[in-house]
């Protein structure tokens, strides 16, 4: 499904990438752990196609077709979603409305016809239940006014609506209370099928006990230096990221 | 900044630039009182009319043109401009059937058709090109009603005695130097009557057209609403792409009776200029709205997108006890267009209460001011006022500034003020475009969250073309 070959990037000239491989299949949930600094958020704004960052060497394959060559937008309608470290807020746009735009978006590039409002209802009742809401949040305004916790929630609504192919959570876990945490994770969990795939993107092991994924990769300084089962995760928080450290520079 | 996108929506193309070519009977530029005279006799008014416009004039000359405000233009020349030009007919207009077909084109090019078979439903229309007005539609249903919905001319002629209670009641002719230069040479315009205790049955709206080069543009409305009456209003209005500046200065007085609600609502389009800020229309206008009557509410409604400059503050004397006055406004700027516009509420009244939602959206090399007063009298108990002022900036080398006067002489006044500054980010574009907008798309949707709370006060035709204006799609009947 995604397939990323020596990819270099950066911004302003600073490179943050230096030489990324991974391959995610589809049916596979990928954690990129690492420490502050190390990459793991310029890797997932570079996979969303954020203008800030220029990609400097290397490439990347989704679906077959270069992702680097694409739209932040193309991207988005070819089923690559990003759940944001920081959702941005909306003034004056309703959660509801929000939602059947970006679903028509994705409905229209399909060739498919637009959904109405009220049959969006509909729709939109059955993803309320996998983050635990009510339709109450639908007419609030776009993460504006919302609690952290509520816009982490917010985002996995939004995946929850637009069931992508690929989803990138970056540090959704961050700002999250114990409770919400699990909210989050069972909503992402219930999405999980053999046709798609994850990467969660975390600086801390406590969100994989929920997500539990097939493979963990360790970045330090712009590079994989590790990789392993979800038993990885575990030997980190153990061992913290110094032990990786040290090995990334004996490897 | 740096979408493509976001550069393309700033640059539109003004698709309503375009000039109809016909004859039209035009005075020489400049103004004397010999141009006065002309004008007050093509109209045929009553010997009252032009001493009101020669005392109007006389003052004129006395005043010096303002400059407080924050818009910067060269000076205007007065003197080389036409003060009336009017489409050439063969003899005076009976009935629609008679109006030129090249206007009745015009006006079908502008979504506007006046013609029997095609007028929009449930909207009346008064079409005024240039100095004069063209047709009025509905007229006769209306009438039926009691309703009196016509050009300022023939008001002049069927219902004189109205028109001289009323003309000048809410802005003097000596009000200010534009009022009274439109006082002068004022040359047409919409007159509405709704009698005592009478619902206007339909929106009544009016549609300006400047065609004609070189040419000033003087309108006066009237509304006048008696007791317990009720009527909205619409304006919109357009203009050729010139490459000359061209003046507007129009003066609208409101009367709202005890119980009477006046809603007047404009969506403004004037030309704004080209890419580099050369010509467009300069939109200096004095609105005022009195409610007289107790219990009585106006309400001002504006979307400005066009005009190179906008200088206008609908305002509210709210002198009937209990009355209410609202003031909703969407002003958008790009280019190098100029907006300083807000308004005024003036309470006198005891429990007089007053509203103003400001939003100023500020892109390219525009310049947005909001300029607001609330006065309170020491005569207005209770009086309540809520303000609040948003500007949002797209881009970084437009501007948006916020200039409120409050002047309260009564203790008993509550006063809450608002305001916010933002700037659209690439940060709420990216979010949008990664979940599957297009640039444009997603800049119409925050830019509409932005403005969505004055929409809701638009009149449903018209807040389909403010939608339509500002290129963006209204926020959805969800929400």
């Amino acid at each position: 499904m995604l397939e990323i070959t020596n990819l270099h990037a950066g911004a302003d000239g600073v490179e943050i990438l230096k030489g990324i491989n991974l391959t995610v299949n589809a049916g596979e949930v990928h954690a990129i752990m690492g420490p502050n600094g190390s990459g793991k958020s310029t890797l997932a704004q570079v996979l969303a196609g954020r203008e800030d960052y220029q990609v400097t060497e290397g490439t990347v394959r989704y679906e077959g077709k270069d992702l680097l060559e694409m739209e932040p937008e193309e991207r988005a309608l070819a089923g690559l979603f990003m759940a944001f470290q920081y959702p941005v807020e909306i003034p004056g746009v309703t959660n509801a409305y929000f939602l059947r735009v970006a679903y028509n978006a994705q409905r229209k590039s399909r060739g498919l016809e637009e959904v109405d409002p009220i049959d969006f209802m509909d729709l939109l009742d059955e993803k309320l239940k996998t983050v635990d809401w009510t339709a109450e949040i639908l007419e609030r305004q776009v993460n504006a006014g919302m609690s952290g916790g509520e816009k982490k929630r917010n985002e996995i609504l939004q995946m929850a609506v637009l069931e992508p192919k690929l989803a990138v959570l970056d540090e959704t876990d961050s700002g999250l209370d114990i409770d919400a945490l699990k909210i989050v994770a069972q909503g992402v969990n219930n999405m999980r099928r053999p046709d798609n795939a994850l990467i969660v993107v975390t600086h801390y092991q406590r969100l994989l006990n929920y997500i539990v994924p097939d493979y963990v990769h360790v970045l330090v300084d712009g590079r994989i230096v590790k990789s392993g089962g979800k038993e990885l995760a575990l030997e980190l928080e153990a061992k913290g990221y110094e032990w990786v450290q040290e090995a990334g520079a004996v490897s | 900044m740096t979408g493509s996108s976001v550069k393309e929506l700033v640059d539109r193309e003004y698709k309503w630039g375009f000039v109809t070519d016909i004859e039209s009977d035009v005075i020489p530029p400049g103004l004397n009182e010999d141009v006065i005279r002309l004008i007050s006799s093509k109209k045929d008014e009553p010997e009252w009319l032009l001493e009101w416009r020669l005392k109007a004039y006389r003052g004129w000359l006395k005043m010096t043109e303002p400059h407080w405000a924050n818009v910067h233009y060269d000076p205007i020349d007065y003197n080389g401009m036409i003060y009336y030009a009017a489409p050439k007919t063969e003899k005076p207009l009976g009935s629609l059937d008679e109006v030129d077909p090249k206007l009745l084109e015009t006006y079908e090019k502008l979504g506007i058709p006046l013609s029997e078979q095609k007028r929009l439903t449930g909207v009346a229309v008064d079409a005024i090109f240039d100095s004069v007005s063209v047709a009025t539609t509905y007229k006769e249903t209306l009438a039926k009603q009691g309703v009196t919905f016509c050009s300022f001319s023939e008001a002049v002629k069927e219902h004189p005695e109205i028109v001289r209670k009323y003309l000048g009641s809410v802005v003097p002719r000596s009000d200010n130097f534009f009022a009274a230069l439109n006082a002068a040479v004022f040359s047409d315009g919409s007159f509405v009557f709704i009698p005592k205790g009478v619902r206007c049955p339909m929106e009544l709206s009016t549609y300006f057209r400047i065609n004609a080069a070189n040419t000033g543009q003087f309108e006066r409305t009237l509304i006048i609403a008696e007791e317990g009456a009720s009527v909205s209003y619409l304006e919109g209005c357009t203009a050729p792409m010139r490459d000359e500046n061209q003046l507007h200065a129009a003066v609208v007085e409101l009367i709202a009776l005890d119980d009477a609600t006046i809603k007047y609502s404009t969506v403004q389009n004037w030309y704004s200029g080209d890419e580099n800020g050369v010509g467009g229309v300069y939109n200096f206008v004095t609105k005022r709205g009195k409610c007289a009557g107790v219990n009585s509410r106006i309400t001002w409604t504006q979307v400005e997108t066009g005009s190179a400059i906008t200088w206008k503050y609908p305002s509210v004397i709210l002198q009937g006890d209990n009355s209410i006055g609202e003031f909703y406004s969407v002003a958008v700027v790009n280019r190098y267009q100029q907006a300083d516009t807000g308004t005024k509420m003036i309470h006198i009244g005891k429990n007089t209460r007053s509203t103003i939602i400001s939003k100023g959206i500020s892109a390219g090399h525009g310049n947005n001011s909001y300029r607001g007063m609330v006065k309170v009298l020491p005569s207005a108990d209770g009086a309540r006022n809520y303000t609040q002022c948003d500007s949002m900036l797209i881009g970084n080398e437009c501007g948006a500034h916020t200039f409120p006067y409050i002047d309260i002489q009564n203790n008993t006044t509550s006063m809450e003020h608002e305001a916010s500054t933002r700037k659209i980010g690439e940060d709420q574009i990216f979010y949008c475009k990664q979940r599957g907008l297009t640039t444009e798309d997603a800049i119409s949707l925050i830019v509409n969250g932005f403005a969505k709370e004055v929409f809701q006060y638009l009149p449903m035709e018209f807040a389909v073309e403010a939608q339509n204006l500002l290129g963006i799609t209204l926020e959805g009947s969800v929400g």
